[in-house]
């Protein structure tokens, strides 16, 4: 599992690029991350309100939550999570929340 | 400077990712419709291009007096493990649907008309069928706002160029 420098730190990513450990995340990390996986940036607030979601959804289930949780609970709508991270919200959101890939299929 | 995905994988090239499917949804059976609509959904959450076709019964899905009546095929449905004699009674097909959809609700997932219009909003591409349309005298009034056009199986072909198609 390579090891990676993201803004000055040490983070270790599984094979898939997601972060093995949550905890090595921080916040300077997510619009390095965003820019490297295609999210537009800067950041916009909304960015940021999916991004902490992600993180609280996995600290408190285990697992970041699916395209429609997010459209239904985070405050976002479908059609702007799309809009924010363009190929795939989940998945994208979860690169720069560090966390890993949410399982779900809908 | 590589990517997070490109660092992963250095070296290793992997097979070509799927970067666009057509989706055909041809039949109105509540089991028929769900499949192709988990594979458009899945497909856009994966940054997948995707459209969605619906012909003949399965343009149930995209009609408004329909698409909130679509029920389970409980006769000659061999999967459904019940008798066929069994699946005929009056009332079974209604019970075993609301079963479905209980516990379609129970895990969360979207009934049909709902995610229909979820996917739609995920920027995928939604199409009636111009013959299917043609056979069953359906006015374009009668599908959701959500269908982004009526088009021939030749623009189906013309959309799907380049994709993978799925026929469900």
């Amino acid at each position: 599992m390579p090891n990676k420098l993201i803004a000055d730190r040490e983070v270790e990513l599984n094979d898939e690029g997601f972060f093995v450990d949550p905890t090595q995340w921080t916040a300077e990390m997510a619009p390095v991350i965003a820019e490297e996986v295609g999210v537009p940036t800067p950041l916009t607030d909304q960015h940021w309100l999916v991004i902490d979601f992600m993180r609280k959804e996995y600290f408190e289930n285990g697992t970041g939550p699916t395209v429609r949780k997010l459209g239904k609970a985070s405050g976002v709508t479908t059609k702007e999570l799309f809009q924010l991270f363009p190929k795939g919200p989940a998945k994208l959101a979860a690169y720069c929340a560090g966390i890993p890939k949410p399982r779900g299929c809908i | 400077m590589t990517s997070a995905t490109e660092s992963a994988t250095a070296g290793d090239t992997g097979p070509e990712p799927i970067e666009k499917v057509s989706i055909i949804v041809s039949k109105g059976a509540l089991e028929d419709i769900y499949p192709g609509l988990i594979m458009a959904n899945g497909a856009r959450n994966e940054g997948i291009e995707a459209n969605l076709f619906f012909t003949f019964f399965g343009m149930d899905a995209i009609h408004k007096q329909r698409h909130d009546h679509i029920k389970v095929a409980t006769v000659g449905n061999p999967g459904l493990h019940i008798p066929t004699w069994a699946g005929g009674f009056p009332g079974v097909s209604a019970l075993m649907t609301k079963y479905m959809e209980r516990q379609i609700e129970k895990l969360d997932f979207p009934g049909i008309a709902e995610f229909v219009e979820m996917i739609s909003d995920t920027g995928a591409g939604l199409y009636a069928c111009q013959a299917s349309v043609d056979l069953f005298g359906v006015d374009r009034d009668d599908l959701i706002e959500q269908v982004d056009d009526i088009i021939t199986v030749g623009e189906f072909y013309e959309m799907a160029a380049g994709g993978q198609i799925i026929f469900t």
